[in-house]
C-alpha cells in the first residue's frame, strides 16, 4: 500500500474543535437559549391513521384567547414540506394519512398550560381504511397514495438473468426483513422561531441541513431567499433524524411566531419525538441467486421493497441507495434489481445513517451465508470467490478504477480475530455447552457522496475567509452534530494553508453568512466539502502569492504562518476582504444515466469487512455480542480518534438494530415511544470493538479521504445474525432478533439439529 | 416573588435559595432558576442519564428529583468540574480520547464518571461499564468513554474528583 504524503495536521488526533464547550456545559443547544418574551409551542396530532377531519372543537373551559392557534388556513404560502415531491402537508388540511400527523398548533407564554389545551381539543373524523405493511400496500386496496401506492420504483438490469438460470448448478432463494429503527439522538427535535413583517422568518434549531429548512420556509411563507434565515444551534445527535424533520418543526414554530407575535420555542419531549418523527425504512428483500458448480455467481435477481410511510419524503433516494448496495461487494455477470417503495399509513420513514444500505447489506450478507450453508462452502471462501476487484464492473456497469482490497480486509479480520482457531474451538465447545458461540462475517461497501448525478445537481459552494483578528474561518453549511465536521474541516484548512489548527475557526452555521455547501448527509462532508475547503485554501495561497508579488515569501512555495497573515492583511487593505470560495467539480469520467440507472453510481466507495463473535444462551435465549472486529478502507484517515469514534458508534447502533431495537406499531402509532421500552445498547451491552484502518488515498477526496460516517452501520446486523447461524445452525432472516424470536425458532427445533452443529 | 416556601441547597459550592413549587424538578430549577444549562434533559423519565448530577455524593437523575428533596443537599453539576479555564482531569481525558461527540450526554456522563472515580479511583473495565450503565450515549458506542475514564485514572483523578467536599466544608 502506498504511503500517504506527509502532512502536519491531517492524520493527527486534533482535539475536537468545540470540545471544551461541550465538556464544560457551555455549548448552547436549542433548549439552552431563551429569547426574551418567548412563547412555547405545542402540536395537536391525529389519533387515527387515515380519515377525513369532520370537526375541530375548542371546549370553553380553556381560555383560548390567551393562545395563538395555527391551522392550515393560516399558512401564507404553500401547505407542503419541500423535499423531493411536495406531497406532505405542513399541517393536515381536511384529512389525515397517519397517526400523529400535525393538524394544528398552539402557543402560549406558559408552557405548563399547553398540555391541558392540547388534550382539550376535540377532533372528529370520518375514518377511512388504513394499511400498515408492505404486503397490504402491494395489494393496492385501498389506494392511499397516487394511483398505485407506489412512492418510487427502479428497474436495474445488467446482462440477462433469464439466460443464466438454465446454466446454473445451484439456484438459491431467500427473503430477508428489517424493521424500523429509531435514531434515538439524545437531544429531541427542537427549534426557536421569530417572525417580523420586515425581516421575515428566522429559525434556530437542532438540525443537519440549514438550507433544507431554508427552502421549506421559503415555500411555506412564500418569502424570498433573503427573508428567511436558518441558524443551526449545537445539535445533540442526528444520525439522519434531523435531515428532513427540522423543515416540518421549523415551519410549525415559525407559523406560531407569526401568529403570536412572539419568538416561539417548540421542543418535543421524548414521547412526541418518538411518535411523530422519522425512522429507518422497514424492508423486505428477496434474493434469487444462480451459481456455478464452484460457487461463482452467475446471476442475481433482487427484489427490494421498503415501507415509505404516508408521504414520499426521502423514500425515493433511500430506495435508490438500497438498490445500489443490494448486490453487496460481489461481481455477477447478470443482475436484475427491481426496487419499490410502498406507501402505508404510518409516519413517513426517513433518513437514518446508511440510508437504505443497512437494509440491503443485511439481506445480501445473510443470503451469502445461506448460500454457503446450502452449498456446504466456507462462508469466507464463498465471499472470496465472488469479491469485486479493481477493474470489475458493478451492477450499474461502473468500472472500479480505484484499488479494491476486499481480500486484504478479510484477511486482516480473520487474523485479528483468530477466526479459524476460534470456530474450531466453538464447534467443539458448542456440543456440550448450553451457550452456543459462533462467528459471523459481513463484507460490504458504502458509496460516498450523493448518488449518480446528485453532487452535480447540488453544485456545492464552500470556502474560507480571514477575519481581521487573524483567524481563518471555514464557510460551509456542513454542520457539526457529533461526527467532527468542525474539527476535520479545520484540520484540512490549516494543513493546506500551512497555519496552526488553532488558527482556524468555523463560521456560524447561519444561512445569512455561509454559502450552501449542501446537506450534511451521505458521508459526503469530508470527501466532497473537505475537498472544497482544501481547494479554497490552496486557491487563497495562490491569490496571496500573486497579489503580494514574487519574492514576498522568499520564493518559497508556501508562506510561513506569519507571512500568510501579513499577506492577508495586505490583500484586505487592497480588496476589502479576504475570501476564497470553490464550487464542486465532478471528478473526470463520471457519467450517470438516471433513466437506466447505469454508470458511475458513486465517485468513491468505502470498503469494510466486519466480524462478530456472538454467544447464544439456549436457556434464556439471549444473544450477546462478545467481541467485534471492523476493518475498513476509507481512503486517508483525517483524524484517527474521530474516525475510530465513528466506526465504534456506528457498530453500536448496528448492534441495536440487530438485537435490541424494535419499533412496535399499533394502528400505525408507535406504541413503545419511550426510552423505557425502546431499548438501545448501554455501556454494559457493547462488546470490545477492534477497529483497523487500511488507507488508500482517494485522488478526489480531501487529502485522500473518502466517506466514513455511514459505513460502520451497514455490517453489524448481518455479521451478528451470521454468527448466530454459525452458533446454532439456525438461519434467522429478520431483524430485530429479540430473545422471544430466538426462542420461537430454537425452542421448536428437534434436539438432533442442535447436536449436528 | 411567590408564596412558595423557600428551599435552600448548595450547587457547586454556592448556596442557593429558590421559591418554587416543591414538586418542580431539580433539573428545571438548575436550568431555569439558576441558569445552569449544562445539565440536559434527554427523556424525562430517568432512563437516559443526561440530567445526571451528584447530590450528597450520590449520582441522581435530576429529572426525577422534586426540588423539595434537594433541600439542604450539596449538588455538583458539570459547571462545577472545571476551575476557570482549567479542565478537570476527567474533562481533559474526554477531550483527548474522543469521549464526547455530539456532547448532549456528556455532562451527565462526566458526572457519572466523577462519581465512579470518587469511590473507586482505579476501576476495572467491568466496573466502568457498570458505573456508566445508567447513562446512554448514542454517538460513541461507549468505547472511547471507557478509555476516557481509564485515562483520567492515570492522572489521579481521585483528589480532583472532589473539589466539592472542600467547598462544602465552608
Amino acid at each position: 500500500m502506498s504511503e500517504p504524503p506527509p502532512t502536519r495536521i491531517v492524520g493527527t488526533a486534533a482535539p475536537r474543535k468545540e470540545g471544551v464547550d461541550k465538556l464544560t456545559g457551555r455549548a448552547r443547544y436549542v433548549d439552552d437559549i431563551k429569547p426574551a418574551n418567548q412563547w412555547h409551542g405545542a402540536t395537536v396530532r391525529s389519533t387515527i391513521p387515515r380519515g377525513i377531519i369532520r370537526s375541530i372543537t375548542y371546549p370553553p373551559h380553556i381560555p383560548w384567547s390567551e393562545f395563538a392557534i395555527v391551522t392550515a388556513a393560516d399558512i401564507p404560502g404553500h401547505n407542503h414540506i419541500q423535499l423531493i415531491i411536495a406531497d406532505q402537508p405542513c399541517l393536515a388540511d381536511g384529512r389525515v394519512n397517519h397517526c400523529d400527523e400535525a393538524i394544528l398548533l398552539l402557543a402560549h407564554p406558559d408552557k405548563h398550560k399547553l398540555r391541558e389545551a392540547v388534550e382539550a381539543i376535540q377532533i372528529e373524523y370520518d375514518p377511512l381504511p388504513a394499511i400498515f405493511t408492505i404486503e397490504e400496500s402491494e395489494r393496492q386496496d385501498p389506494i392511499i397514495l397516487g394511483a398505485d401506492n407506489l412512492i418510487k420504483s427502479f428497474l436495474l438490469e445488467k446482462g440477462s438473468v433469464d439466460e443464466a438460470w438454465p446454466q446454473a448448478a445451484h439456484i438459491i432463494t431467500g427473503e430477508y426483513r428489517t424493521g424500523a429503527q429509531e435514531h434515538l439522538y439524545i437531544e429531541n427535535n427542537g427549534v426557536i422561531a421569530e417572525y417580523s413583517a420586515e425581516s421575515g422568518v428566522t429559525v434556530w434549531g437542532s438540525l443537519q441541513c440549514p438550507f433544507y429548512v431554508h427552502k421549506s420556509l421559503m415555500a411555506v411563507f412564500n418569502l424570498p431567499e433573503d427573508k428567511v434565515r436558518v441558524i443551526q444551534t449545537e445539535t445533540g445527535g442526528a444520525f439522519g433524524g434531523k435531515e428532513d424533520y427540522p423543515s416540518t418543526i421549523g415551519s410549525h414554530a415559525a407559523l406560531l411566531a407569526m401568529k403570536s407575535g412572539h419568538p416561539v420555542k417548540l421542543i418535543y419531549d421524548r414521547m412526541e419525538d418518538l411518535a411523530a418523527t422519522t425512522k429507518r425504512h422497514p424492508s423486505r428483500i428477496r434474493h434469487k441467486t444462480a451459481l456455478d458448480a464452484n460457487g461463482k455467481l452467475l446471476a442475481m435477481e433482487i427484489e427490494v421493497c421498503t415501507d415509505g410511510g404516508a408521504y414520499s419524503t426521502l423514500s425515493a433516494t433511500v430506495l435508490s441507495r438500497a438498490t445500489l448496495h443490494s448486490t453487496g461487494p460481489y461481481w455477477s455477470p447478470n443482475v436484475r434489481i427491481h426496487a419499490r417503495s410502498w406507501a402505508t399509513n404510518t409516519v413517513p420513514y426517513g433518513a437514518f445513517r446508511g440510508f437504505g444500505a443497512p437494509q440491503a447489506v443485511f439481506a445480501i450478507e445473510r443470503h451469502m451465508d445461506v448460500i454457503a450453508a446450502q452449498l456446504n462452502i466456507d462462508p469466507v471462501e464463498l465471499r472470496r470467490r465472488n469479491f469485486l476487484h479493481q477493474g470489475d464492473q458493478t451492477a450499474t456497469e461502473q468500472t472500479l478504477r480505484d484499488p479494491v482490497i476486499l481480500d486484504q480486509l478479510l484477511d486482516r479480520a480473520l487474523t485479528e480475530s483468530g477466526y479459524y482457531a476460534k470456530r474450531k474451538h466453538f464447534a467443539k465447545q458448542n456440543l456440550t455447552s448450553p451457550i452456543k458461540r459462533g462467528l459471523g462475517i459481513a463484507a460490504f461497501y458504502h458509496g460516498a457522496g450523493f448518488t449518480g448525478s446528485g453532487e452535480r445537481y447540488l453544485n456545492s459552494l464552500a470556502g474560507i475567509d480571514v477575519t481581521t483578528d487573524n483567524k481563518v474561518r471555514v464557510l460551509v453549511s456542513s454542520t457539526e452534530f457529533g461526527q467532527g465536521t468542525n474539527t476535520v474541516l479545520s484540520q484540512i484548512a490549516a494543513e493546506a494553508i500551512g497555519i496552526d489548527y488553532s488558527d482556524v475557526i468555523m463560521a456560524p452555521p447561519d444561512t445569512g453568512i455561509i454559502p450552501n455547501s449542501g446537506p450534511t448527509v451521505a458521508s459526503r462532508t469530508v470527501m466532497v466539502v473537505g475537498r472544497l475547503i482544501q481547494r479554497a485554501s490552496l486557491q487563497l495561497v495562490e491569490t496571496l502569492r500573486a497579489e503580494t508579488g514574487p519574492g514576498s515569501n522568499n520564493g518559497a512555495q508556501t508562506f510561513t504562518r506569519e507571512e500568510f497573515f501579513a499577506a492577508c492583511e495586505k490583500l484586505r487593505a487592497a480588496k476589502g476582504e479576504v475570501q476564497s470560495l470553490c464550487r464542486y467539480e465532478a471528478p473526470p469520467g463520471i457519467f450517470w444515466d438516471d433513466t437506466t440507472y447505469h454508470g458511475e453510481a458513486y465517485g468513491a466507495f468505502a470498503w469494510s469487512v466486519q466480524l462478530a463473535q456472538v454467544a447464544v444462551d439456549t436457556v434464556t435465549y439471549s444473544a450477546e455480542v462478545e467481541e467485534f472486529w471492523s476493518v475498513q478502507e476509507v481512503g486517508r484517515v483525517v483524524n484517527p480518534v474521530l474516525a475510530g469514534g465513528q466506526i465504534e458508534g456506528g457498530i453500536a447502533q448496528g448492534i441495536g438494530y440487530a438485537l435490541y431495537e424494535k419499533v412496535l406499531l399499533r394502528n400505525g402509532h408507535m406504541a413503545n415511544n419511550q426510552m423505557t421500552n425502546y431499548i438501545m445498547p448501554t455501556a454494559q451491552d457493547v462488546p470490545p470493538i477492534h477497529v483497523y484502518f487500511e488507507e488508500i488515498p482517494y485522488t478526489h477526496g480531501a487529502y485522500g479521504a473518502k466517506g466514513i460516517g455511514e459505513l460502520p452501520h451497514d455490517g453489524p446486523a448481518p455479521a451478528i445474525l451470521n454468527a448466530i447461524h454459525d452458533a446454532t445452525g439456525d438461519s434467522f432472516t429478520e431483524i430485530p432478533l429479540l430473545p422471544e424470536d430466538l426462542m420461537l425458532q430454537l425452542a421448536t427445533q428437534p434436539v438432533e439439529a442442535e447436536a449436528s452443529v | 416573588m411567590s408564596n412558595w416556601p423557600a428551599i435552600t441547597f448548595n450547587v457547586n459550592g454556592e448556596s442557593h435559595t429558590v421559591s418554587v413549587p416543591p414538586i418542580k424538578r431539580l433539573l428545571d430549577v438548575l436550568r431555569e432558576d439558576l441558569h445552569l444549562t449544562g445539565t440536559k434533559e434527554g427523556c424525562g423519565e430517568g432512563e437516559c442519564g443526561s440530567c445526571s448530577v451528584r447530590m450528597n455524593d450520590e449520582l441522581v437523575n435530576s429529572c426525577l428529583i422534586p426540588i423539595l428533596q434537594a433541600s439542604g443537599t450539596n449538588i455538583q453539576t458539570v459547571e462545577g468540574l472545571a476551575s476557570s479555564e482549567h479542565l478537570h482531569p476527567i474533562q481533559q481525558a474526554f477531550l483527548q480520547c474522543g469521549g464526547a461527540q455530539c456532547g448532549i450526554c456528556t455532562p451527565g456522563m462526566l458526572m457519572a464518571s466523577t462519581q465512579l472515580l470518587s469511590h473507586n479511583p482505579h476501576p476495572t473495565l467491568d466496573e466502568i461499564r457498570e458505573g456508566l450503565a445508567g447513562n446512554l450515549c448514542r454517538c460513541t458506542g461507549f468505547i472511547r468513554i471507557f478509555e476516557s475514564v481509564i485515562a483520567a485514572c492515570a492522572t489521579d483523578a481521585k483528589e480532583e474528583a472532589e473539589p466539592e467536599r472542600t467547598a462544602n466544608a465552608r
